[in-house]
């Protein structure tokens, strides 16, 4: 090999283009079309409609918190406020969804309550996820999350035009995809299947219950369900309770649902957990997964906790990626197609 | 070498994987709401040419492969290795069999190739899309067939076999594709 030196030396081109500042010359312009922001507009009046004609009163609760999110999946954006009034320097988190501060207001028995507002998750920007995005979140009194799924699906209906949802259990769908039982599954039954998948990890097969059928839904359940109309799944197994009741005659599961439809995931709703005790126990886990993955330990909402002592009323709520929604109602192939500046133009 | 997380993934980027240096074509971020997010990435490995995809949890980081891509003009050949040089600097630079496979019957003396760099040795030669060659031998074809139809097979300067209409005739210099191996023209004059 002769005289290779000079051209290993050679200074290589970057490879990575900063998200922060596209090279687009015209970057100062929307991404979404005026028709895009029509539609958009007129999909928000049909939601308020929506609402209205259910009684469920418009809220606006703080975007900034002093409390934030321990679930190890979720990273919120946070920020120093130097002039609180205690004069010490303050974090602030930006929300990642209204659900502390709404339940509040429930337990404040304030009613019916929704919400349309930006929320915020320290991810990377994709084709389904702008790290500020719109979500709409609502809670109704007195239902369990099986009511609750239905008038999400007369929403559906009302919003897009659908025939009505498919409602299948968390449990029945990874039957019928993939001919295994999530609640019952081994570790090494649900590799044997990722491997069957040909789902093919550099760093190897997670080897807990939770991250594998995590990886199986989001792989090969999630673009395979809701073709054509959207496909509610709930059921969720009681590791990804998240703020779900534990199901009263199967505790293997959480009264937790999420809606996919067109390979998208629009929705993940709950029949509220609202033991204040059983709360905090979660949060504290929350912190100790924290603190084993080497993640920073984070400050729960003390004011949300305050209030579920008090009492939750019964109540079923759930949260809407407002951007998906009309991504499919406008069958775009991108999230920026909607919003008017994503975050590489913000 | 840097390593790269898997928030820096995108098309373009070259990555080790399997002791192989690959390139990235797509990567696609799944993250549920609730749970574990994941990156999809299909890659080409570019030694074997494979195409295949992967997936990690999103945050894994992986070591970035030292890979570039330079322009080269064809000299010779000794018999083992093939000689290619920087017409800017002169400088010469060698690759085995290996890194040229099919295309060494594109190769024409001072072509300029894309010689694709691994560590600072050659991996792959990828000759310029379209080449113009001899025809070295071709079967007289018939007097007045202009549509070429069928065509018939010709032999390039190279080696290369290329089919090639009726009335294109030994000794003629024609424009090939060499990403189909098709004829395309006779060459300008």
């Amino acid at each position: 090999m002769l005289m290779t030196h000079r051209y290993a030396q050679q200074q290589k081109k970057p490879h990575l283009i900063s998200l922060h500042m596209t090279s687009y010359p015209h970057a100062w312009q929307p991404t979404a079309s005026l028709k895009n922001l029509k539609a958009r507009a007129t999909l928000l009046k049909q939601i308020r409609q929506f609402f209205e004609t259910r009684d469920a009163l418009e809220v606006d609760t703080p975007l900034l918190c002093h409390g934030t999110v321990t679930d190890v999946h979720l990273s919120a954006f946070s920020s120093q406020f130097s002039e609180s009034h205690t004069g010490k320097m303050e974090t602030l988190y930006l929300q990642t969804s209204p659900e502390y501060a709404m339940k509040r207001l429930l337990c404040a028995e304030y009613g019916d309550i929704y919400q349309i507002c930006k929320a915020f998750r320290h991810e990377a920007a994709g084709r389904y996820h702008n790290p500020e995005f719109t979500m709409l979140e609502w809670y109704r009194l007195g239902f369990t999350h099986r009511e609750l799924m239905m008038e999400m699906d007369a929403l559906l209906q009302l919003t897009l035009g659908t025939e009505p949802a498919q409602k299948i259990s968390y449990q029945a769908v990874f039957q019928q995809q993939l001919d295994i039982d999530p609640l019952t599954a081994s570790v090494a039954e649900l590799q044997a299947v990722a491997i069957a998948q040909n789902i093919d990890m550099p760093s190897g097969l997670p080897n807990d219950i939770d991250t594998l059928l995590q990886l199986l839904f989001s792989l090969s359940i999630e673009p395979v369900i809701g073709a054509d109309v959207p496909c509610f799944v709930f059921g969720f197994p009681v590791s990804q309770a998240a703020l779900a009741r534990v199901n009263e005659s199967d505790g293997r599961t959480a009264d937790r649902f999420e809606v996919y439809f067109k390979g998208i995931e629009l929705a993940n709703g709950f029949f509220e957990l609202a033991d204040g005790h059983e709360q905090r126990q979660r949060f504290v886990r929350d912190n100790l997964q924290r603190q084993q993955l080497g993640l920073p330990e984070l400050p729960v909402d003390e004011y949300f906790l305050s209030a579920l002592d008090g009492g939750l009323p019964d109540c079923a709520g759930v949260a809407m990626g407002i951007d998906r929604l009309l991504m499919i109602k406008l069958n775009a192939k991108h999230i920026e197609e909607v919003m008017t500046f994503p975050i590489s133009r913000a | 070498m840097a390593t790269f997380s898997t928030n820096e993934f995108k098309g373009g980027l070259k990555i080790m994987l399997d002791g192989e240096p690959c390139n990235i074509l797509e990567n696609e971020y799944v993250k549920p709401g609730k749970g574990q997010a994941f990156n999809r990435v299909k890659i080409r490995k570019l030694i074997s040419g494979k195409v295949l995809e992967k997936t990690f949890r999103s945050g894994e980081s992986v070591e970035g492969a030292d890979v570039m891509d330079t322009e080269l003009a064809y000299l010779y050949t000794d018999g083992e290795f093939y000689h290619f040089m920087n017409n800017d600097t002169f400088e010469q630079i060698a690759a085995d069999e290996k890194a040229v496979g099919e295309n060494v019957k594109w190769l024409k003396e001072n072509d300029i190739c894309t010689i694709t760099l691994w560590n600072g040795s050659p991996i792959t030669v990828t000759p310029p899309n379209f080449v113009e060659l001899e025809i070295t031998e071709t079967d007289p074809g018939l007097k007045g067939d202009t549509a070429g139809t069928g065509g018939k097979p010709a032999t390039l300067s190279t080696g290369a076999v290329v089919r090639v209409p009726l009335f294109v005739q030994t000794g003629e210099v024609i424009r090939v594709d060499t990403r189909s191996g098709e004829y395309v023209s006779r060459a300008q004059k």
